[in-house]
């Protein structure tokens, strides 16, 4: 699997990281060196074994569907880079 | 007698028990020791004010004689945990000012323990890095030099500021964590104690997440027998971490009988690696024959997945870390880029990322947006996820066979020089973790102990790894292996 530059900036998009065109190549290049890198979990013969989803057995506790926090908006708001009367305010996002 | 900051939390608790120092006079030591090691850039949020007002308590609470054995010992807390209106930053730039409104749990429960904060310690950052080279702080230089060269050298990472504070008798002991080895590889750098407890047994609340399935905080600490004193402090069940164990928590300390007779030892075959430094080979060698005398039975294992370990944790790793770290974007804490005329709140996003998060951190992001993107997720993610199943399977089923502990090398190599890796390729740095990733896939306790020095006068560590839940019993063989090694060394002062 090789990574292309038009790859690498999807990726680069679906990640919400703005990466400049010039520095693409040098990207895709590191993505490549990595992906090779992993490319060796092929080799693993993995049939019928399930994906690990907890690495120690637990089951997870339960408790009673109540309110047991809250009321701290001040707290929440301290801080962020621009609050505004109790929101957190950020550029228009519908036209 | 020893400078008070030189001391073990073992030898400082003794003293302070007996009246003979003071939580305020260790905790003066310490800052003073701080103030001057400005160079090793290993302190990066000092709270003198704080420390010296936890210290007064701590002698109260001492004077009235219940005082638990962590109470008045001063601390190095690692950036990553969150501690209340003081900056916690996982050294990264998109938290600059951040200060958190709560406390870790860890933190917490040290705390409540008595023990005194000095301030907030260096780290790769978000805790990606083996070397302290990703840090918005700058690097982190290790006490440790080779001979007389002056070559500034890496502590490792991620915890090498934790290291390089302890090995440097800045503060008795440190908190760190560890993912891939981030508290064991540093540890073995510049000759300390590390400790990565089994996933559960301290609460992850409060820690800033990378990579959630496999983050685990734990001691660093001058000898054994204090990370079982400072475990047993940071450990304990938290109804905020929904994968913190509800098991009691045993006095780890009285456990270290130093007494190994009839414990069965492995030797995985598979951390033979080629090219492995033959001094590397020797320290292990010697490792299994001190474990020999003094009792216990060796055996030959396999681990037969051991090769996929680090392929593995590349991409369960950053795919975690894609996830938790999409919350850094400018809305509720830390950095916001400054935006142009036009700007919507998607340039917000990736401004605001571009410029906050260092290259590593981008570069995990993305890999672990990759892996997980649609049409990839089979072929990268759940496989892994399978080839981890069967790295736990295997020490299982050596554990099974009645193994009681697995003796390997910490590290590939010494501490190198910062910068040496500069132009290596990203998986050249991975390579530092490849004794130590195993344990986090397979979520069990590892601990690296200094067992010699390298013919550059550098120090070696092995690693121990234990059955789940066993801290106790890993951490008696780690002391029966301190005490044949009688590791003594410390670095010689420069700085």
């Amino acid at each position: 699997m090789s990574i292309d530059i038009e790859t690498a900036r999807r990726v680069a998009k679906l990640a919400r990281i703005k990466v400049e065109d010039e520095d693409l190549p040098a990207l895709a290049g590191e993505f490549n060196t990595i992906l090779g890198f992993i490319e060796q979990l092929n080799e693993v013969d993995i049939d019928g074994v399930e994906p690990m989803t907890s690495v120690t057995p637990m089951r997870l506790k339960r408790r009673e569907d109540v309110v047991t926090s809250g009321g701290m908006q001040d707290k929440i708001l301290s801080n962020a880079p621009d609050a505004r009367e109790g929101f957190f305010a950020v550029p228009k996002v519908v036209e | 007698m020893t400078d008070l900051n030189a001391l073990t939390i073992a030898e400082a608790r003794d003293l302070l028990r007996k009246g003979e120092t003071t939580s305020v006079a260790l905790t003066e030591a310490c800052l003073g020791a701080i103030e001057g090691a400005g160079v090793l850039n290993a302190f990066v949020h000092n709270t003198p004010e704080l420390a010296l007002e936890q210290a007064r308590a701590a002698d109260a609470r001492l004077a009235g004689g219940d005082a638990p054995a962590m109470c008045g010992i001063p601390l190095g807390i690692k950036d990553l945990f969150c501690t209340k209106g003081v900056p916690s930053q996982a050294a990264s730039a998109i938290l600059n000012g951040f200060k958190p409104e709560y406390e870790s749990t860890v933190t917490q429960n040290l705390f409540d323990a008595g023990a005194v904060m000095l301030g907030k310690l260096n780290m790769d950052e978000f805790a990606m890095g083996s070397s302290n080279e990703t840090s918005t702080y700058g690097n982190v230089v290790n006490p440790w030099r080779r001979g007389n060269d002056e070559t500034p050298l890496t502590p490792g990472g991620s915890s090498g500021g934790s290291a390089s504070a302890v090995a440097a008798d800045l503060c008795l002991a440190a908190t760190g964590t560890d993912t891939g080895g981030s508290i064991r590889q540093p540890a073995a750098f510049v000759g300390i104690t590390g400790l990565k407890p089994t996933y559960g047994r301290c609460s992850r609340w409060g820690i800033v997440a990378f990579a959630s399935s496999l983050d685990q905080a734990g001691p660093m600490t001058k000898t054994v027998r204090d990370a079982a004193i400072m475990l047993g402090a940071m450990a304990g069940h938290d109804p905020m971490d929904s994968t913190s164990a509800d098991l009691p928590v045993p006095d780890f300390e009285a456990m270290l009988t130093g007494d190994i007779r009839g414990k069965t030892i492995g030797i995985p075959k598979e951390y033979r690696m080629d090219g492995m430094p033959d001094e590397i080979e020797t320290l292990w060698a010697e490792g299994r024959a001190m474990l020999e005398d003094a009792g216990a039975k060796i055996v030959d294992i396999s681990l037969p997945h051991t090769k996929y370990a680090l392929p593995a944790y590349y991409v369960i790793a950053p795919a975690e870390a894609s996830s938790n770290l999409a919350r850094y974007d400018g809305v509720r804490y830390g950095h916001r880029a400054k935006l142009s005329q036009g700007d919507g709140i998607t340039e917000m996003y990736e401004k605001t990322r571009a410029e906050g998060f260092g290259a590593e951190v981008k570069r995990r992001v993305m890999i672990g947006t990759y892996v997980l993107s649609a049409g990839f997720y089979d072929a990268y993610y759940n496989r892994a996820r399978r080839v981890r199943a069967l790295i736990k399977r295997d020490f299982d089923e050596v554990f099974a066979q009645g193994v009681d502990a697995i003796l390997t090398p910490a590290t590939p190599s010494a501490a190198f020089g910062l910068g040496e890796m500069t132009d290596a390729d990203p998986v050249q740095m991975y390579l530092n973790d490849v004794f130590t990733v195993t344990v986090n896939l397979a979520g069990l306790p590892g601990i690296a102990v200094p067992t010699g020095l390298d013919r550059q006068g550098l120090p070696l560590g092995l690693q121990l790894i234990g059955r789940p839940w066993e801290e106790g019993d890993l951490l008696n063989t780690a002391y029966a292996l301190e005490a044949a090694a009688g590791f003594v060394s410390k670095p010689a002062k420069w700085w």
